[in-house]
């Protein structure tokens, strides 16, 4: 620590960071826009000028650039100087000359950084009467739209595209005052986090072009904290509603997980709330019923015996419900067999082993990872972009050996050059991330396995090993061993993807063979850890059970398991009562079909991969009939009801009170609102109804309100509806909010994680399988993960449907030699895709698109030429 | 006495001058253009729709009586694609013309909206546009703005150069 005086008063800074950072987390407010609290600084924009003093008897001083200037001991700065403030002012007049009068049809306009920051600056009067530079834009795809006009030249795109997330096609083009950032020419951008430059971009050049379809200010739009719902990696977002529709999302800060950033299949798959595919009214034989007498033939119909099949999509809360409703040994998991073993299997290992699971803070600070059998990027998308900054940790160091300070970004760069840490992939396929791997390795599920228990043997001779193993593998994992070993933080990633307990089992005899490493393991869907945690039998043992009637919760099984075992599953049963969102085709089989709420319309817990418990909010004012299953299914009024019930019925999930304050809370007296206090057309907009303005929706089921009545104080992390502070319109109020810049929010990152330390000892795993072995004919479908197209929910959301892959079989080009551009598969067509990555006897089919989404993967098909 | 007397002389007087009251509504009172009455919506020189459904004027009313939603033609020109004022609400205190940053909505000095039922006074946009230019004639927010929209391509707006060739190499 520092003291620092500015403008004569006395403060205590870290003297690791700089000037600006320091100030911004003192709360005061200096207007900057290079600077990115995840991306450090690099003094471009020369905006965050202050005036630093030598000493006290120093009247003159000197102008600094705040973010490029460490905080010293004894140092005097002054932000108010005249000097220093005319300056600023100057630096903006400057950066607006060619800015075009479009506030009014702008996207950011109202949460936009260069509106806060040139009203911060006190620049209001144009006096530049010339020419304004222009720019043509470009068609960069469903998600962004592009307008080049408004750019300010700071860098921070291009930055965050190439530098953090990896990309390659975004870049700076011309010269002086015609910079452009954009791509080479018209296409989608293919960075799969590039949906983060609406919150990066200061101004309005990337805005989300889904939004704009329905577009509404920030401060008309009814805001909650909740939780993305299309991987298990549990990323806070804040879903946004406006006239009873969601109209977007956002990053939510949580310091433990997504930080800054989300994917652009979190940001952007929220449409299929607004499907037009939903399901609004309940239908007995597809004729509509009211939800009371849907209701009351749901109980008659469990009262009559029946069989509850749950969802690892569906919340904890709703699994429960379900459970409760038709008994204990009546409730299945909703996922095949093996999956359900591999679930436990991780489970097992989080819950007893010795290595704790990471976060993806910790994930980020990791400074050698493995990566076993997981295309991250495609399975686990946030997670990826995590490993990519944490192969900068261990180059790090050649920085801080030179004594630069680890936040002068460019400087950073410049001494590590293309200095890696040690990342490992092995996988069944390229994936993504291969371009900042230190070595790749790329085999059938089994050899993957093998691998793992290799490099476990290396560390801990202790570990069984394979005895047959090639002498270039037995050397990477010798490589791979004496890097993990090295390394201070040591990170393990892992999971079912591969659909192999061989590969999970060889990650976590890595993991305990090595002091002090992390584990990360992805999972299939947003609760699928959740739903393990149940320890309920199977969809298999669905099967076998007999009753009248089978009620299945927010689940498609023809996901789950080939059609034709569930047209047999379902036929035992007299009756079928389906509740979900979207029309799908276990819904096309309800005798009972009754509309059950998404994440935006009711609230429930979610389990992350990482074994964090997390709440999600109502967006969306409660509208009949669609209600969230666990109220559907009876038995409680409110989610703090079901919660105690669950708590007590499963002690394993107790923890589940803790994952954010219950309904009773309140500050100071006063409900959280979820509008802002600016929220506009309280009187008009259901005017055109009634005259007679509704009193606002009740919610007996949160500390949050339907309205912009309430404390708007800081409210617990995991209530958090939206970052706004006098000033500070746009996303980058969250400073306000923060314990310490880029750390912990100030009311506490909301989640509780339950494997946050490891447990006690385990013994080896030591079932290492054989060799794979490629046979004539028959080829292991393995499945290949698409970020776009792999997950049931966001397929429905049109922008990612639009970037979703067409069915194909993928093949190594010399196994694909025999066939031409087509082949037969299970008696279909499908176009051939080679890919020289694919082990050869393997072939590659996009998991989760039909007609494969049924399919348990790997499994050994035969695969014909065309007749 | 007298008092009394006088007081009578000057209201006899009265009679002999100019009446103030007006017959309304036979006859209608002079309201200066800039009076504060029925809202309207007016259009740009060209005709086409003012409003660009920027939301400020339903931010700046203080009872909240104003809603619209965004849309935009196929050529990108934003407009509203509904545009509600419940006047049973409104306080004509002119706010939402104060923050219109395209003239479009303007208060006009017509206040003759009395109605019986309380719905009659719900405004949709068909009811508030007119046509013309209203108190602004000459004021064109398109023609300023750097947005393309159809019929004015990027660098033909005022004060703006040509758009810029990226992949020029010269300095």
């Amino acid at each position: 620590m520092a003291t620092v005086h500015v403008d004569n008063q006395r403060y205590e800074m870290d003297d690791k960071q700089n000037l600006l950072q320091a100030c911004l987390q003192l709360k005061m407010d200096l207007p900057y826009f290079c600077w990115h609290p995840a991306m450090g600084s690099v003094g471009a924009c020369r905006q965050c000028a202050v005036k630093q003093f030598k000493d006290e008897s120093d009247q003159h001083g000197k102008i600094v650039m705040a973010c490029m200037t460490p905080v010293t001991e004894g140092a005097r700065i002054s932000i108010q100087d005249a000097e220093a403030v005319e300056f600023r002012a100057a630096v903006i007049e400057g950066l607006m000359i060619n800015h075009p009068h479009d506030c009014p049809v702008c996207d950011e306009g109202g949460e936009c950084h260069l509106q806060d920051m040139t009203v911060m600056t006190g620049h209001n009067y144009r006096r530049y009467a010339f020419e304004k530079r222009t720019f043509r834009n470009q068609n960069l795809g469903p998600f962004l739209n592009h307008e080049m006009n408004r750019c300010i030249q700071c860098y921070r795109c291009v930055r965050f595209y190439r530098e953090y997330a990896g990309g390659n096609d975004l870049n700076a083009f011309a010269l002086r005052n015609i910079v452009f950032f954009g791509r080479d020419k018209d296409g989608v951008l293919e960075n799969e986090f590039a949906g983060n430059l609406v919150e990066v971009c200061p101004t309005g050049v990337f805005t989300d072009k889904t939004l704009k379809q329905h577009y509404t200010r920030k401060w008309d739009l009814q805001m909650a904290p909740s939780v993305c719902v299309h991987c298990a990696v549990g990323c806070n977002i804040t879903a946004a509603e406006r006239y009873g529709m969601l109209r977007r999302l956002v990053n939510r800060y949580n310091g433990e997980v997504n930080g800054y950033f989300l994917c652009d299949r979190g940001r952007f798959g929220y449409e299929f709330v607004n499907s037009q595919r939903r399901i609004r009214k309940p239908l007995r034989h597809g004729q509509p019923v009211g939800l009371e007498d849907a209701r009351a033939g749901l109980r008659k119909l469990a009262a009559g015996g029946a069989i509850g099949i749950g969802s690892p999509r569906a919340s904890l809360e709703s699994n429960f419900a379900l459970r409760s409703l038709v008994g204990a040994d009546y409730f299945f998991a909703g996922i095949p067999g093996r999956e359900a073993a591999l679930l436990k299997l991780m489970l097992e290992i989080l819950g007893n082993g010795p290595a704790p699971a990471a976060s993806l803070r910790e994930i980020e600070h990791s400074d050698a990872v493995l990566v076993l059998g997981e295309d991250v990027t495609n399975v686990a998308p946030r997670m990826a972009l995590s490993l990519r900054q944490a192969v900068r940790q261990q180059p790090m160091e050649i920085a801080e050996r030179l004594r630069i300070p680890l936040w002068m970004d460019h400087a950073v760069r410049e001494a590590v050059q293309d200095e890696k840490g040690p990342l490992f992939i092995a996988a069944a396929s390229a994936t993504r991330l291969d371009d900042v791997a230190a070595a790749t390795f790329r085999g059938a599920p089994d050899d993957i396995a093998r691998l793992g228990f290799a490099v476990a043997q290396a560390l801990d001779p202790a570990a069984p090993g394979p005895e047959d193993l090639p002498g270039q593998t037995r050397e990477l994992a010798a490589r791979i061993a004496a890097a993990l070993k090295g390394a201070k933080r040591p990170l393990i990633v892992s999971g079912p993807s591969l659909g192999s307990a061989a590969i999970i089992q060889a990650a976590a005899n890595v993991a305990w063979a090595l002091a002090g490493a992390h584990l990360a393991f992805t999972a299939a869907e947003a609760n699928s850890m959740g739903l393990a945690m149940m320890e309920a039998p199977a969809l298999d043992a669905a099967q076998a059970a007999t009753a009248e009637t089978a009620i299945i919760v927010e689940n498609d099984l023809y996901r789950r398991l080939p059609a034709a075992e569930v047209d047999q599953l379902l036929a035992r049963f007299g009756h079928v009562v389906v509740l979900d969102h979207l029309e799908n085709a276990t819904t096309a089989k309800a005798e009972l079909l009754i509309p059950a709420a998404t994440f935006a319309e009711g609230e429930g817990t979610l389990m992350s991969s990482e074994g964090r418990l997390q709440r999600f909010f109502a967006a969306l004012s409660p509208t009949e009939p669609v209600e969230p299953s666990w109220r559907l299914l009876g038995g409680w009024n409110t989610l703090d009801e079901i919660i105690r019930a669950l708590a007590e019925a499963m002690p394993q999930l107790a923890a589940v009170r803790e994952a954010a304050p219950a309904a009773s809370f309140r500050m100071e007296a006063a409900k959280i609102p979820r509008q802002p206090h600016r929220y506009s057309g309280r009187t008009s907009m259901l005017a055109n109804i009634s005259v007679h303005e509704p009193k606002p929706p009740q919610d007996a089921d949160s500390p949050l309100s339907f309205s912009m009545e309430g404390n708007p104080k800081q409210p617990p992390g995991a209530l958090q509806p939206f970052f706004w502070t006098p000033g500070w319109n746009s996303y980058q109020a969250v400073n306000k909010f923060q314990e310490e810049i880029a750390g912990r929010l100030e009311a506490g990152d909301p989640g509780v994680p339950m494997f946050a330390s490891g447990g006690g000892g385990h013994a080896f795993f030591n079932a290492i399988p054989a060799a794979f072995e490629a046979r004539a004919g028959e080829w292991l479908l393995a499945p290949l993960f698409h970020i776009y197209g792999s997950e049931e929910l966001s397929r429905e959301a049109p922008a990612v449907a639009e970037l979703g892959p067409q069915p194909y079989v993928a093949l190594n080009p010399e196994d694909a030699a025999q066939f031409g551009d087509e082949v037969e598969l299970m008696g279909q067509r499908f176009r051939v895709s080679r890919i020289a990555e694919l082990p050869r006897g393997v072939a590659g089919i996009p998991a989760g698109v039909p007609p494969f989404a049924g399919l348990e993967l790997p499994a050994w098909s035969k695969i014909q030429p065309i007749q | 006495m007298l008092s009394t007397i006088r007081t009578l002389w000057y209201v006899f007087l009265h009679m002999f001058h100019k009446r103030v009251t007006i017959q309304y509504p036979d006859e209608k009172a002079y309201l200066a253009p800039r009076y504060r009455g029925r809202i309207i919506l007016s259009r740009d020189p060209d005709g086409g729709e003012r409003c660009v459904a920027c939301h400020l004027c339903a931010e700046a009313c203080p009872v909240d009586c104003i809603a619209l939603q965004a849309t935009e033609d196929e050529n990108g020109r934003r407009y509203p694609e509904f545009f509600r004022i419940n006047f049973s609400r409104c306080i004509f205190c002119g706010f939402c013309e104060e923050a219109c940053p395209t003239y479009a909505i303007q208060l006009t000095p017509d206040t003759e909206m009395g109605e019986y039922k309380r719905p009659n006074l719900v405004y949709e946009k068909d009811d508030l546009l007119i046509n013309g230019e209203g108190k602004y004639p000459g004021y064109n927010f398109w023609r300023v703005s750097g947005v393309k929209i159809g019929g004015k391509d990027k660098g033909e707006a005022e004060n703006e150069g040509p758009p810029v060739d990226v992949h020029r190499l010269l300095p």
